[in-house]
Parts: C-alpha cells; sequence; structure tokens
C-alpha cells in the first residue's frame, strides 16, 4: 500500500506539471474533461482503523466504498458515502465529486460526514485539517472546502468519516399505479424517513428506524396516503445529469418537464434527469453570482497557483456572466 | 479618525455611529476575559448599512470586527490589533424575515437571538436544532460565525449542518449569497469554509437556516454514580451500545452541588457525577433505546436512573444543566470555562488528568460538559482578588489544553479559537496546515482588515500588538 509520503512524492513539488488523481473514474466526467496530457496518479487505499466506540473510521483515499462498508458493517455501523458500484467508486473519488447519495434526507449530505482530511497541496506538501472526532471548530473548515472541489485544490490523501450506528431495519416502499400519492404530504408527514422519491408518477419511501416504529409509520402515513407495496430498494437513477433545486420548488417539475425522465429527492432538492430533462432544467438555473466565481478564482490562486491540478476541471459549473 | 467617524455618521443615521469613551469600553470586551479596544461602534439596521460601514472601513484600510451578543467565550468579538478595529453590532437586525415550514428554513437577520428562533417556529412544530447553553443571548449570526454547537448537537450536528445559505458582506464591502437553499449548489462549499471562520472572512447579514422537526416523544434520563470514572466510562459504553442519544452530558460533585442549591431540581447531591442522557424519536425506538440506556448506566454503576416524568421535570433538569456557569458564583466570583474535545474513549484519564492539574495548583474545578461527544468544558471557580491566582488559573489552563492534545484531542469543539487559543494552534497543526488555512482567510480579505488578529497565529510576531491583555488571559 501507498503511504501518505509516497503519495506526495508521486504528486511532486509545484513545478512537476499537470497532474490528476484517479478513484474508480465512476464519475469521471464530473467537473469537466482534463486538458491536456495530465499524469495520474493515486491515493492510498485501505481501511486504516474503524474505531467503533469514537464512531470514526480512517481511511485512504484509494479505498473503496464497498471495503468501507465491510469493515465498519462488521463493527455494526456504516459511513453516509453512496455510489452505484461501490466496489470501485472510491471514498476519495465520492468526495472530491461532492455528490451526497440518494439517503441524504435521512442521513444529512455527504459533507457532514467528513471529519478529517490529509490531503496534498499543488507543491507535493502533506497537509491535515479537521481532526479524528466527532465535534470539533479548530480552525477554518477545509474539509467541507474539498468536499465538491473535484481535486483541484489538494489530492485526498487519507479521511476519518463519521460513522453511524446500523438501524435495526430499513424498508422501501413505492406507490406503484396510485396517482393519488402526494409525495410532499407524505415526506412532511413522516418523521425522518431515509428518502421520499419522485418521478412524477410514483413515489418510493425508505425508512428506518425500531421494527415497530417503521411499521407504524407505514400503517399511519403509507396506507394512508395511498396504495404503496414492499421494493428492495431506491429505483435506478436516469444518468443524464443531475440538477440540484430548493426543495420547495419541486412541485413544478411535471410543468417544466411534462415528459418525465426524472426523479427528484423529495424534501432535498436533488434532481436525477435524462438528457432533455437535464436541458430543460438548465433553462431555469441561475448563474453564480460574480462574487462567488471571483471567490473561486482567488481560492484556486492560492491553493494551486500552477494551475497543475486536474488542469481542465472546475468545480463551478455554471460561472458569472458578466453584468452588461 | 475625524474623517472616519464623520463617513460612517453620513452612511449611517449619526445615532447609530458611536464614539462615547464609555461604549467603546463595553464593546471593546466579549464574554472572554480579554480586553480590545474599539474605535468605534457602528449598528447597521440592514445589509446596506453593513455594506456602506464596511465599505468606509475598507476604503480607509481600517480593520473591522463584526459583533453580534458578544457571549463569545474565546475573544473573537474582542476588537484587536494595532489600528483599533470598527466594531460593527448586529443586535438591531434581528427580523425573522421568512419561514417556510414545508420547505424547513427560515431567512433570518443575524441579531436574531438562538432561543427566539426556535420559539418563533414551534407552532409548526419545527425548532432550531444548535442549543448553546448561552441560547437565551447569543444570536444566530454568532452561532454562524462560530459554528456553535450544545448539548443536542451530538445527534443534529453543530451550526454548519444547519445553515443552507448566508447572505454576506464581503470584507471589500460587496454583497453575496453562499450556499443556496438548494442541496448542491454550484461550486465550492465556501458556505461551509463560512461557516465556523469567526468573523474573518465576511459580515453574515441574512442566513438561511434549516429546521428540524420537533421529536414526536423524549426521553430523559438522570443517572447518578459513586465516581467521576464510572460515569465517564458509562458515556463509553452507551454509544458502543449502538446508541446515539439527543444528548449525553455530565456534571460532577461540585456543579450538582451548585446547580441543585440553585433550580432544586432534585439532582443527587451525593453524587461524584451525574449523566443526563436525553432519547428522541418515535415511540418505540424512544422506548427501546430508554430500556437499553438505562441497562447500560446500571451495568456501569449507577446507583439510581431516573426517567423524567415529563415535560416539566425534563424542563427543570435542562434548566440546571444550562445554568451551571452562572450558578458557580455561588462558588466563587470568576470562573474561566475551557472548551476542548478529547477521543471519548479517552474520557476517564483526561478527566483524572484535568483534575490532578487543577488540584496541585490548589484550584476549585467543576466539569460539566457534552460527555457523548467528548467535548470537555472544565470550569475553573475563583476569585481574581485573591493574589497569584491568576497565575496558577492561566497556568492550568495551558496545563489541560496540553493534556487534551496528547490524548489525541483538539483545542476547541464549540467556542470557537479567536484571540484565546490562537497561539495554541501549532500544538495541533504544522506550519503548513495553518498556511493552507491561511490561503482560504487570503482569498476572502486580502487585506486583512476583516477581524484581524484572530484564529491563525501569525509567528507570534503581532502579539505584542494586543491591547491591554489582562494578566493570567491564556492566549
Amino acid at each position: 500500500m501507498t503511504s501518505l509520503g509516497e503519495f506526495a512524492a508521486e504528486v511532486g513539488p509545484a513545478d512537476a506539471g499537470p497532474v490528476t488523481c484517479a478513484g474508480g473514474r465512476t464519475q469521471w466526467s464530473v467537473g469537466g474533461a482534463l486538458a491536456g496530457p495530465v499524469r495520474s496518479v493515486r491515493a492510498p487505499a485501505g481501511v486504516v482503523a474503524h474505531e467503533p466506540g469514537e464512531m470514526i473510521v480512517r481511511v485512504g483515499a484509494g479505498t473503496t466504498l464497498a471495503e468501507v462498508a465491510a469493515v465498519t458493517g462488521a463493527g455494526g455501523q456504516f459511513v453516509t458515502l453512496e455510489a452505484d458500484v461501490p466496489d470501485q467508486a472510491t471514498v476519495g473519488g465520492v468526495l472530491a465529486c461532492g455528490r451526497s447519495g440518494v439517503c441524504r434526507l435521512g442521513w444529512g449530505p455527504l459533507r457532514d460526514s467528513v471529519l478529517e482530511v490529509t490531503a496534498v497541496t499543488a507543491r507535493g506538501e502533506l497537509i491535515r485539517a479537521g481532526a479524528p472526532l466527532v465535534k470539533n471548530v479548530t480552525g477554518f473548515d477545509l474539509c467541507r472546502l474539498f468536499v465538491g472541489s473535484v481535486g483541484t485544490l489538494a489530492f485526498l490523501g487519507e479521511v476519518v468519516l463519521r460513522c453511524h450506528p446500523r438501524p435495526p431495519v430499513e424498508s422501501w416502499w413505492c406507490s406503484e399505479g396510485d396517482p393519488a400519492v402526494d409525495p410532499f404530504a407524505v415526506c412532511a408527514a413522516l418523521y425522518r424517513p431515509l428518502a421520499v422519491l419522485w418521478d412524477g408518477r410514483r413515489v418510493w419511501v425508505g425508512l428506518a428506524g425500531h421494527p415497530a416504529d417503521v411499521a407504524d409509520q407505514t400503517r399511519a402515513v403509507l396506507d394512508r396516503a395511498g396504495s404503496f407495496v414492499a421494493v428492495d430498494g431506491p429505483p435506478p437513477r436516469p444518468e443524464g445529469g443531475r440538477r440540484s433545486r430548493p426543495p420547495g420548488r419541486l412541485a413544478e417539475l411535471p410543468v417544466l418537464v411534462p415528459a418525465g425522465g426524472w426523479l427528484a429527492e423529495v424534501g432535498v432538492g436533488i434532481v436525477h434527469c435524462d438528457g432533455a430533462a437535464a436541458a430543460a432544467l438548465d433553462r431555469v438555473v441561475a448563474p453564480a453570482a460574480p462574487a462567488v466565481a471571483e471567490l473561486h478564482r482567488r481560492v484556486k490562486d492560492h491553493f494551486d497557483p500552477g494551475g497543475r491540478l486536474n488542469p481542465g476541471r472546475t468545480p463551478l459549473v455554471r460561472p458569472a456572466q458578466v453584468a452588461s | 479618525m475625524a474623517g472616519l467617524v464623520a463617513e460612517l455618521r453620513a452612511a449611517l443615521s449619526p445615532d447609530r455611529v458611536r464614539t462615547d469613551p464609555l461604549e467603546l469600553g463595553l464593546y471593546g470586551r466579549d464574554a472572554s476575559m480579554i480586553t480590545g479596544q474599539a474605535a468605534v461602534v457602528c449598528f447597521p439596521q440592514s445589509t446596506a448599512e453593513v455594506a456602506a460601514v464596511v465599505s468606509v472601513c475598507h476604503r480607509q484600510g481600517r480593520p473591522f470586527v463584526a459583533r453580534g451578543s458578544g457571549t463569545g467565550l474565546a475573544g473573537g468579538a474582542t476588537p484587536a490589533g494595532a489600528v483599533a478595529p470598527v466594531v460593527i453590532v448586529t443586535t438591531k437586525m434581528d427580523r425573522i424575515l421568512e419561514v417556510d415550514p414545508a420547505a424547513r428554513l427560515a431567512w433570518v437577520e443575524p441579531g436574531v437571538l438562538n432561543l427566539d428562533l426556535s420559539r418563533a417556529v414551534a407552532h409548526h412544530g419545527l425548532h432550531f436544532a444548535p442549543d448553546p447553553s448561552s441560547q437565551q443571548s447569543c444570536s444566530v449570526g454568532g452561532n454562524v460565525a462560530n459554528n456553535s454547537g450544545g448539548p443536542h448537537c451530538l445527534l443534529y450536528g453543530v451550526t454548519n449542518a444547519h445553515v443552507l445559505a448566508v447572505e454576506v458582506v464581503l470584507p471589500d464591502g460587496t454583497v453575496t449569497v453562499l450556499g443556496g437553499t438548494d442541496p448542491e449548489p454550484d461550486g465550492l462549499d465556501l458556505r461551509g469554509v463560512f461557516v465556523g471562520s469567526e468573523g474573518t472572512m465576511g459580515i453574515a447579514t441574512r442566513i438561511a437556516v434549516r429546521l428540524t422537526p420537533l421529536p414526536p416523544r423524549m426521553a430523559t434520563l438522570l443517572a447518578d454514580f459513586a465516581t467521576l470514572d464510572d460515569a465517564a466510562r458509562a458515556v463509553t459504553a452507551v454509544i458502543a451500545a449502538g446508541i446515539v442519544p439527543a444528548a449525553l452530558e455530565m456534571m460532577d460533585a461540585t456543579i450538582v452541588e451548585v446547580v441543585e442549591a440553585y433550580v432544586h431540581a432534585g439532582f443527587p447531591t451525593d453524587a461524584a457525577a451525574v449523566l443526563l442522557v436525553e432519547v428522541d424519536g418515535l415511540d418505540r425506538g424512544v422506548e427501546a433505546a430508554t430500556a437499553t440506556v438505562a441497562g447500560v448506566l446500571r451495568g456501569h454503576g449507577a446507583r439510581a436512573v431516573r426517567v423524567a416524568a415529563g415535560a416539566a421535570e425534563r424542563a427543570l433538569w435542562w434548566k440546571g444543566r444550562k445554568s451551571a456557569f452562572g450558578a458557580v458564583a455561588r462558588i466563587a466570583p470568576n470562573y474561566y470555562l475551557h472548551d476542548c474535545v478529547v477521543p471519548r474513549t479517552r474520557l476517564v484519564e483526561v478527566l483524572m488528568e484535568v483534575g490532578r492539574i487543577c488540584a496541585e495548583r490548589q484550584l476549585v474545578l467543576g466539569n460539566v460538559f457534552h460527555a457523548g461527544d467528548g467535548n470537555l468544558h472544565p470550569l475553573i471557580v475563583f476569585d481574581r482578588r485573591e493574589p497569584g491566582v491568576l497565575a496558577r488559573v492561566h497556568e492550568a489552563g495551558e496545563a489541560i489544553i496540553e493534556a487534551c492534545v496528547r490524548a489525541g484531542g483538539s483545542l476547541s469543539g464549540e467556542h470557537g479559537i479567536g484571540l484565546e487559543k490562537r497561539d495554541a494552534m501549532p500544538l495541533v497543526f504544522t506550519e503548513a496546515d495553518l498556511e493552507a488555512q491561511g490561503w482560504v482567510r487570503s482569498a476572502f480579505d486580502p487585506e486583512g482588515l476583516c477581524n484581524p488578529e484572530k484564529v491563525l497565529p501569525r509567528g507570534g510576531s503581532r502579539c505584542a500588538d494586543l491591547a491591554d491583555v489582562p494578566e493570567g488571559v491564556w492566549i
């Protein structure tokens, strides 16, 4: 296994040229295409330690989600990182892309599960932010800055993630064929559901907790709302794009995208889209404000003045339009 | 200076730009033991007015410091530096602008008090989850600056998890919004790094907070232990049993005694330590967790475990817990409250060590803290009129921090770094770590005008610039 020191040496000093860091390449297009020929490095892999009593796990950023799940699962815990291909997707890759899983409503956003990060800078130096503690406000929160930065500020080498106890039961339901089910009413009536998903015709609900509570919620909320059948898990998501909308604006989706081709995370606001649905939603999304774009430029300039980390990629997909 | 005041008076109404020595003295301090020097104190009433004040400061190269209720304990709102800063007080911006119960969010101004927000949305079955002990007086803007915590952050997370978007006045006077009411705003999580930046990256003027449903059911348990050691081991055992309580608090004998005398909650005054454990959620889960927690507590030596009989008893127990810092005035007039975090599996040894550190220096120590997340609050109680006592308090504070760091802990769990712990940052971060943190700050504030001297040490070279640091203050 590569050590952190070896990983930093591979990234190399400021004059070592353009470099990218690859995980499982399961979300390789996020942040845009790499510009020109770029040397590729890999972060250390492997679970360093799972400490159930501290509710933390320390892993090399190159560790697959499947391996993390196996180790934490053996201790009755889990981390909230999700990916479609968990035996390929790595912790570092998922964090760099910054996309929370479909159970964000229940488990919170991805960024909240990162407690400590050790990363390699554009100068090839190791830096650490945060601490292996579930509560800590010591110093500026670089961990949150790195989540979703698509590897443009530093490369993640090792991270400490917060673990959660595995709930006694988890169950999934679908309102297959019942047009009367109102996803927003269902979401409001449930107490801390894992997920409420809606494609304009059907509603999927994920519940977790004590078996009797899950049964009660099913009876008191789902049975009252309409006809639900048990399913194995969430449905497949359209893969043409992922759009972020205020959760209060999701009800307008059938009007904005009448053809369907989307699956919305109710109460959260993520809309998984096919190509046409993504294009339709892009027409109602405002670009970033100029001041925000300027902050991005300055942050990048400080962290990577030579622009050698993941050249061509940017976390800011829709930059500011210059005021006319 | 006259030009500065004139420009500020032109930007705000003259009565909201204060230079009276009494007011400058008042706003030269926060709730820490550090005294600074304010040049002018401004009371803006809107985003536009904050932007106007910041623009004047930026143009004149004058540092400025935002201040909410001034309840911070680390000196984060103390005006510091060789050039006296303008203090920008947000208490007049105290409106709840919008509540959207369906989307479970509210837009508020920074001066809204934490508890006022929760009270205002309670009829929707919602609350603002961060609940610092100072929640009756601390502001949401201050919570954002410090990434504040509170007992119930064990389950619900600290402030950063409850802030969706922040409208900020950047240090050059530009107004923009960081984050958004949608879940994955485009770009870097600048919102995430702004929260907890202790006022060094701009001034929050409107905040979109996430509102959390009030739990349908709560159970609060009170367990008393014959030794501190047993209580600390019970804390770890509760977590190891797979339970994440909403809150898991510890009070030692010193604290229980003064709190009981103050609130008459029926706390066992002969106990060496008391644990207050709250579980919440749906009925059956709460019942099961209550039984599990009670079993674990008894199994770890609890002499008695009581469950609060109803809302009134629960409220009384929490009143006791949250009044502890005021109640210690029964022992002595002054206290120094520390805030550090240790891995919860090291609680026992660190508590013992903290006890030894204070005993060796003949200092009265109370412990009242968030045991579930390892967030210690050693409380040293003293009378500053006693000759030499401040030096011993100072020495003990330093030793406590070092003991926590040795045990794998961190400098602050919820109070922040401010001035108080700035120069301890090298205990937990390398030069390269601190330089990277400085990059973010410089990106937001290239001129270094926004709450200067805070959080990041600068090789100690500017320490001499600090105005009037009283003897015994650990900075």
